[in-house]
């Protein structure tokens, strides 16, 4: 990547922000009858980057939609710095399973949106960031699923969130492209240390990416496992192949 | 190149083609008696005759600013209940099934009405343009609001956008493809009833000008004013075609030809 001197200084500034806490406790939500999160505790540290694993219908999407605000808990309380999350909204940023561009927006904008003030060279900047300055002004219709999922990441990432939340957002390219895009989040983490909670049921992913993995079981945490290893990860590094198995089989575990 | 230049812009002109000269030979050998058909250099004849008085223009003119406010009044007015009742749950469960309900009137059946209550004037066909093309407009915004990708609502959200500015980034752009397909409906019914309402009771106009020349047995007037009918018609279809191209040329549907 190309880091010249001005995004070193943003950097400077960016780490005086960091990452912020995230605190839950007793955390509940149900659908229709449904209990989803049963009085779930949870602590994210500033700056982690945390996974979040568990069969499908566990409840981790849910959990990631209440930190952002998408849907409010039923009970319980989410403090983002000892502060209620829904405050701090534009603090938190999310990816979603889809890009979600605005097919009418050239790619500057689409990163841009929502941003005040003069926000153009913020955005190219971010774009610089994955890659992709070259298509500041093309349709994201003339995109690839890849590349699009980096525009997000762009938009997520250039009002320099506290915390980016990821629910499955690599889920759909394919298994290249993905391995990309993994060595790409955590570049941009590395740099700009905000507290990352990713979801997802590839559990290589989340042991490649995360600092603990947090297993989700029946809508309360089950398991938390720190993974130690030195970044960037080796791609079958034997000790994260013991780390993957062990969750693995938990996961199975869970079936029962 | 020349092979190139005639299958793409020459063929489509060829049946036209044939069918005007087959239509002159048929109408000059006596097949087709002046009375019911004239030939199409009668037609031709006749409009020069026509805008050398100038008194085709002044026709038109009249025709067309009659459209044109029966358009801007009824289109308004369905964009508006159109936005209203998209965004707007109260408003939609108000207003929706009554206006459904009155969308069941065929407009042209007020046409008796019409003429009790806004007598001959302008004020009947602008009426009637309006109550017509409010209603392709209407539902076609309506559904157009109605039909924006959640998923596009809520990333709006996390961003921070809402009110005015949601509208104007995501509610209004995603809908706008559905409501331009309702203004090219609108243009249709614009043309077709300003037709009926002109042909049965006007002071001016193409309508007039036709229904005049019956009285007369002059057909190749007739067929004048339908041929600039025809015309008008297809003006406003190009020219939406043309909106449409310029403002989603972000639309992947729109971009071969951009």
């Amino acid at each position: 990547m190309s880091s010249q001197t001005a995004p070193a200084r943003a950097h400077a500034e960016i780490d005086a922000i960091g990452g912020a806490e995230i605190r839950l406790s007793a955390v509940s939500k149900s659908f229709v009858r449904q209990a989803v999160l049963k009085e779930l505790n949870l602590v994210v540290r500033p700056g982690e980057f945390l996974a979040i694993v568990g069969r499908s219908g566990c409840g981790k999407s849910t959990l990631l939609r209440l930190i952002a605000g998408l849907d409010a808990a039923d009970s319980g309380a989410i403090l983002l710095n000892d502060q209620p999350a829904q405050k701090k909204g534009q603090q938190i940023r999310v990816m979603f399973q889809d890009a979600r561009l605005l097919p009418w927006k050239h790619v500057l904008q689409n990163v841009g949106i929502g941003a005040r003030g003069t926000w153009e060279a913020k955005a190219l900047s971010a774009l610089e960031d994955v890659g992709l300055s070259a298509r500041a002004n093309d349709w994201p219709s003339a995109l690839s699923g890849g590349q699009k999922q980096r525009v997000a990441l762009a938009r997520a990432l250039m009002s320099h969130p506290q915390v980016l939340l990821l629910d499955e957002p690599l889920g759909s390219l394919d298994a290249l492209t993905r391995l990309e895009m993994q060595k790409l989040i955590e570049r941009v983490w590395l740099r700009q240390r905000f507290t990352a909670i990713l979801v997802t049921h590839d559990v290589t992913e989340a042991v490649t990416l995360a600092d603990r993995i947090v297993l989700l079981k029946d809508g309360v945490v089950s398991l938390i496992h720190p993974v130690a290893q030195a970044r960037p990860r080796a791609l079958g590094d034997p000790d994260l192949g013991r780390i993957e198995a062990h969750i693995l089989e938990r996961l199975l575990d869970a079936k029962g | 190149m020349f092979k190139e230049l005639y299958r793409r812009d020459l063929l489509p002109w060829v049946l036209p083609g044939c069918i005007l000269v087959a239509w002159q030979a048929t109408a000059q050998l006596g097949f087709i008696p002046a009375r019911v058909l004239p030939a199409p250099t009668q037609v031709f004849a006749a409009a020069v005759k026509l805008i050398r008085s100038g008194e085709i223009f002044r026709h038109i003119g009249v025709s067309s600013l009659r459209a044109l406010a029966g358009l801007l009044v009824g289109g308004s007015i369905g964009f508006t209940f159109g936005l209203l009742n998209g965004l707007s749950r109260t408003s939609d469960r108000l207003l929706n099934s009554t206006l459904q309900m009155v969308r069941n009137v065929p407009h042209l059946a007020l046409i008796p009405l019409c003429i009790l209550w806004f007598g001959i004037d302008e004020g009947s066909k602008v009426f009637l343009v309006a109550f017509g093309v409010f209603f392709p407009i209407y539902l076609n915004t309506y559904h157009g609001i109605q039909n924006v990708d959640p998923g596009l609502i809520e990333m709006g959200r996390v961003y921070g956008l809402s009110g005015y500015e949601l509208f104007r980034d995501v509610l209004f752009p995603a809908a706008l493809p559905a409501m331009l397909v309702g203004v090219r409906y609108a243009l249709g019914i614009m043309w077709l009833t300003l037709i009926v309402a002109e042909t049965v009771s006007a002071s001016s106009g193409i309508g007039y000008m036709t229904m005049t020349a019956r009285e007369f047995l002059q057909t190749d007037i007739i067929v004048l004013g339908i041929l600039i009918y025809a015309l008008l018609g297809k003006l406003a279809d190009v020219s939406t075609l043309l909106l449409e191209r310029r403002w989603l040329a972000w639309h992947p549907a729109f971009q071969k030809t951009a």
